[in-house]
């Protein structure tokens, strides 16, 4: 990485946000380092999908068999759920730069709503496969599955932590059409968990 | 120096570098044991020797992080130490404490100092790098938490910084953590599971929060740049660090006992690891380009670079060499585990030690930086340690390849013992790389005596 260009854009991190400073919309929404964050987490999983795949390609037909015990439509409940939470935290910060900041709080609750009924709908999930006397240690597929929904799982809880600081936050007034620099932030943060999900689910409940 | 009380780091890092010495030398002994194993037989077994040099190096670097802290905390909370008696008086009985620790070791066979120490009481003794009897390690929490206790009141009652608060957290981490040194359960796998919580939670979990801290600390001081700028930084690394470092510990869960799928997690965390330490080193180089004044001290400056590039070479690169599993199936417990464990303690934990310590003694003794010439001395330190340091890696490494091909890969491996004879020649190298780091070392030693013009501070 060239010293002056990591330079540049670390400088970009410490000033305060403000309304999109150029007619190309090229600036980046929230802190500069919250992406980093975002990244080092995508690595994360990139490397444990890869992981999978590597996996699966050495046993195909333990994988597809395993495979077919998932419930497919708790997990297409959960993608809808997640993909409408990020809809919701969309609307929540656009309402805040508008101004609304109560209907931003508003909307912000309805993304941790959809992120709290993601949980429940996983426990159950959990519940059903831990009777069935599935663990880490059953197979490699099974290994993967609980290890990369759990991990999932605990971003779901991180992401629903930073909602709650942001509504709180929202409530009390700090962000508005001029400082949203934080609520950004966490929003790309809650759109990550949405989007690992995406790539997760169909990778590990439905392509065979 | 900006506070009086600062000046209580002195002794500490007087005193660390007293027992780096006696680290090396004991190192020097134990290369020699590698290849004539009767060497200083029966006075200085093997195994006391090992026990020596590593335990030295641990107590050493917390003289240093001791020391860097007490120096730190008050500069960056804006206010005296809460007690800058009770830092003093914690160095004596920490110093004591370590040397009566490390008589007992030489003088007395292992087996009758537990017996002598009340080993029976809570059985703790007779693992690698906790092999402190239990008085000792009674006394590192004493001394650990009465030292937290001084400087988080420091901190409450002055300025609280991203600096400050990553450094706090990272001692408070190493005193946590070290309470798993209590815990022995009579299962093998059951005490090494917990004891990594010890050694790799340190190492590479709250360890590198307080190099991210110290190095932040100096590279504000020599280069000027922000505080704002190097903050994002720091909390960039240490979030990198634990996303990637607490759940990496499963690297050392490899083929002992422990679940299968510590592999996958073990291997999938661990293999970025490296990413932390590329971060402090694009963080050091970046900030001292950067940079807005220029700091006479320049000795510290190399220091501080040379941390960032040595931490993500020996943590990093030779971390990631063996941290996959079906790499570590063929490598694990070989001598290239000892090649990263040379490299990455002297890179990441020696190098942020001496770049605080060459940054701050100055300081301490009244001038902005020692005189040019003292200062060549410590460069010259500085290169002979370090490329000492990386040849002593490189032997360890070929040892290590040509021990596992020898023991685990060919097709008629040979036992242990004669596998090392036949990588000797490797040891022997290993030892006069040793011989080239002392010499850096007493270079670096004669660099606090040498004159010459002093800028004032």
């Amino acid at each position: 990485m060239p010293p002056d260009t990591t330079s540049a854009t670390m400088s970009v991190a410490v000033r305060p946000s403000g309304p999109p400073n150029d007619a190309s919309g090229a600036r980046l929404p929230g802190d500069l380092a919250i992406w980093f964050f975002i990244l080092a987490e995508l690595l994360a999983f990139a490397v444990f999908f890869l992981a999978y795949a590597f996996a699966r390609a050495g046993n195909v037909e333990m994988f597809n068999e395993s495979q077919l015990t998932l419930d497919l439509n708790s997990g297409a409940l959960n993608t809808v759920l997640l993909i409408t939470g990020s809809w919701f935290v969309v609307l929540a910060v656009q309402a805040v730069k508008r101004d609304a900041t109560r209907l931003g709080a508003r909307w912000l609750a309805a993304g941790m709503a959809c992120g709290f009924a993601f949980l429940v709908v996983k426990v159950f999930e959990y519940s059903a496969k831990f009777d069935a006397d599935i663990s880490l240690s059953t197979n490699t597929f099974y290994m993967f599955y609980i290890s990369l929904t759990f991990f999932h799982f605990m971003h779901v809880v991180l992401g629903m932590v930073i909602l709650a600081i942001l509504l709180v936050k929202t409530r009390q007034g700090a962000y508005g059409s001029r400082e949203h620099n934080a609520l950004e932030s966490g929003a790309a943060y809650w759109h990550m968990v949405d989007l690992l999900w995406i790539v997760l689910f169909p990778l590990v409940y439905v392509m065979r | 120096m900006q506070y009086k009380s600062q000046a209580v780091a002195k002794p500490y890092f007087i005193a660390a570098i007293g027992l780096f010495i006696g680290q090396i030398l004991f190192g020097l002994v134990l290369g020699l044991q590698y290849v004539l194993g009767d060497f200083l037989f029966p006075a200085i077994p093997f195994n006391v020797a090992r026990m020596v040099h590593t335990n030295l190096l641990i107590v050493w670097l917390l003289f240093g992080f001791m020391g860097a802290a007490y120096y730190l905390i008050p500069e960056e909370a804006e206010t005296e130490l809460f007690s800058p008696k009770l830092a003093l008086a914690l160095f004596w009985i920490f110093l004591v404490a370590g040397a009566l620790t490390i008589v007992g070791y030489l003088t007395v066979p292992y087996a009758t100092l537990a017996q002598l120490t009340g080993n029976d009481l809570l059985a703790t003794m007779g693992r690698e790098f906790l092999e402190q009897p239990l008085p000792t390690k009674l006394g590192i929490v004493v001394v650990a938490l009465a030292f937290l206790f001084n400087i988080t009141m420091t901190v409450l009652k002055g300025r609280k910084t991203s600096i400050a608060l990553v450094l706090l957290l990272g001692l408070w981490g190493l005193a946590v953590f070290f309470l798993f040194s209590f815990y022995n359960p009579a299962n093998i796998v059951v005490d090494k599971f917990f004891w990594w919580w010890v050694v790799h939670l340190w190492v590479e979990g709250v360890w590198e929060l307080i190099l991210g801290a110290m190095l932040a600390f100096v590279l504000i001081k020599v280069t000027g740049v922000d505080r704002e700028v190097i903050e994002k930084w720091l909390y960039v690394i240490v979030t990198l660090t634990l996303i990637t470092g607490i759940i990496g510990t499963g690297h050392h869960y490899f083929w002992i006992g422990t679940p299968e799928y510590w592999q996958w997690w073990g291997s999938i965390f661990s293999a970025l690891e490296p990413i932390p330490f590329f971060a402090m080193t694009v963080f050091a180089f970046n900030m001292v380009n950067r940079r807005r004044r220029e700091h006479p001290n320049k000795a510290a400056v190399l220091w501080a670079l040379g941390t960032g590039v040595m931490a993500f070479l020996g943590a990093g690169i030779w971390g990631f060499l063996h941290t996959l599993a079906p790499v570590n199936y063929y490598t694990h417990g070989t001598q290239i585990t000892a090649a990263h464990g040379h490299m990455a303690f002297y890179g990441a934990y020696v190098m942020v030690n001496l770049t605080m310590i060459s940054y701050a003694m100055p300081l301490l003794r009244g001038r902005a930086a020692n005189s040019n010439k003292a200062q060549v001395f410590e460069m010259w330190s500085f290169w002979l340690m370090t490329v000492a340091m990386v040849f002593i890696t490189l032997f360890l490494t070929a040892a290590g390849i040509l021990q596992v091909w020898l023991q685990r890969v060919s097709d008629s491996p040979v036992p242990f013992m004669v596998g090392q004879d036949q990588v000797a020649l490797f040891y022997w190298m290993r030892e006069w790389a040793g011989v080239a780091f002392l010499i850096g070392l007493i270079v670096y030693v004669i660099s606090f005596f040498v004159k010459g013009e002093e800028k004032a501070a």
